[in-house]
């Protein structure tokens, strides 16, 4: 059977491309940041996940207004990345796993949620960072599986939507046969507002609560509404229902390894945590 | 949307109705071709995307705040942004009404909160 191994949040800010591209990681603007993951790419070459399953929001690369999906889940057998407009470098093409995909998908129309299924999907930084932070030489040692939530439209789904979405993807990820090991990634976030008068926004209280609840459950999370969020965390700070869902498919014991919060890069509240997932429920492993 | 929050336009479905056209045409910069198009002729690409007078009065001002009056969503924008060679700290400096110096160091001050 398959095994969640643990939960890898992280921000993707679009300028952390730009930034390795440059090999700037050791300026002191970057090197707060980037310091955070010799221990996290440890982890990896210890633990050896074979898939990716991310939590992330589209930046208006893949979707557009036209077809606004709240939950799209990729089923693809590869996904190619683009320059989003401003010519952010791209990356090496990844390989899917439509196979997990379809079981996730499978498991969680059953639970009552209803995914745009799409099998030709480009990626953005979102994806595209975080892989690149994992695993720097670019030569993926891992599958993917994306699972986008809309950040664009309001309204938006909340913090107790995305969590319930996360419970039932790490449901079928559990029950999915295969014995792979799987690594949930939250991309986005911590509060940052782009637009508006509030540019600029950042709130460490509120990103405080947050990194606590990662570790001893997000559930109390859930009490906030979307707007409740965009008033606490930033316009664009609604990224952290990736984070939400991505902790919420993990249950039973789970231990943080690592952490790191630093303001700012660019306009965001940076973080990073790893959690390792300790113990599973046995509920998850009879079902 | 009954609920205000300050400094902040929640892009709901009456904005994404009235910004549809400005933000189509944000769109469509992930193609490099298009952003050469539009550069090469910035008039005739607004026509094209049939951007209201709004939209063009925005554009023409390089206002961002303008820009998202008349239906701009910031994820679509900094397609736009792009091309025009702006960072997040110059639009956040204009919106804001600071030089850049002064919103990255407001930037940096919310570290200490």
């Amino acid at each position: 059977m398959a095994r969640i191994i643990g939960t890898l949040s992280t921000s993707h800010i679009p300028a952390i491309g730009n930034a390795i591209a440059k090999g700037l990681q050791n300026e002191p603007y970057w090197k707060p940041f980037f310091d955070s993951w010799p221990p996290v790419r440890e982890w990896l070459a210890r633990e050896k996940p074979d898939v990716v399953v991310f939590f992330y929001n589209d930046h208006g690369l893949n979707f557009f207004l036209d077809k606004m999906p709240t939950f799209a889940v990729g089923a693809c057998a590869e996904y190619v990345s683009e320059d989003e407009g401003w010519g952010i470098p791209t990356i090496p093409s990844v390989r899917g796993e439509p196979k997990l995909s379809w079981q996730i998908i499978n498991g969680i129309v059953e639970d009552g949620f209803d995914p745009v299924m799409c099998q030709e999907m480009a990626v953005d930084h979102a994806i595209t960072n975080p892989l690149l932070l994992m695993f720097p030489d670019a030569k993926w040692p891992v599958t993917i599986v994306p699972i986008a939530i809309n950040s664009i439209q309001h309204p938006l789904p909340g913090p107790k939507r995305c969590f319930d979405l996360g419970r039932a993807v790490g449901k079928a990820i559990e029950a999915w046969p295969e014995d792979k090991k799987v690594l949930l990634i939250g991309s986005g976030g911590l509060s940052h507002q782009l637009d508006g008068e509030r540019a600029g926004f950042i709130n460490k209280a509120f990103d405080t609560e947050c990194l606590e609840a990662m570790v001893s459950g997000v559930e109390p999370l859930t009490k906030y509404s979307a707007l409740d969020v965009v008033e606490l965390a930033g316009a664009q700070g609604v990224e952290l229902m990736c984070w939400i869902a991505a902790r919420a498919a993990m249950q039973g014991e789970v231990k943080e390894l690592h952490r790191t919060y630093h303001i700012p890069i660019s306009n965001t509240a940076s973080a990073v945590q790893l959690l390792s997932h300790t113990r599973a429920v046995e509920t998850a492993k009879a079902a | 949307m009954a609920r205000e929050i300050e400094g902040t336009t929640i892009f709901e479905g009456g904005q994404a109705m009235k910004g549809y056209q400005l933000n189509k045409m944000c769109f469509s910069f992930n193609d490099p071709e298009n952003r050469k198009a539009f550069l090469a002729d910035q008039a005739a690409y607004m026509d094209k995307y049939k951007l209201t007078k709004e939209q063009r009065e925005a554009l023409a001002s390089g206002s961002v705040l303008k820009m998202i009056e008349a239906g701009g969503n910031a994820y679509y924008l900094a397609k736009l942004a792009g091309i025009l060679g702006l960072g997040v700290q110059d639009i956040g400096a204009q919106q804001t009404g600071m030089t850049v110096e002064a919103f990255k160091q407001k930037l940096l001050d919310q570290a200490r909160q």
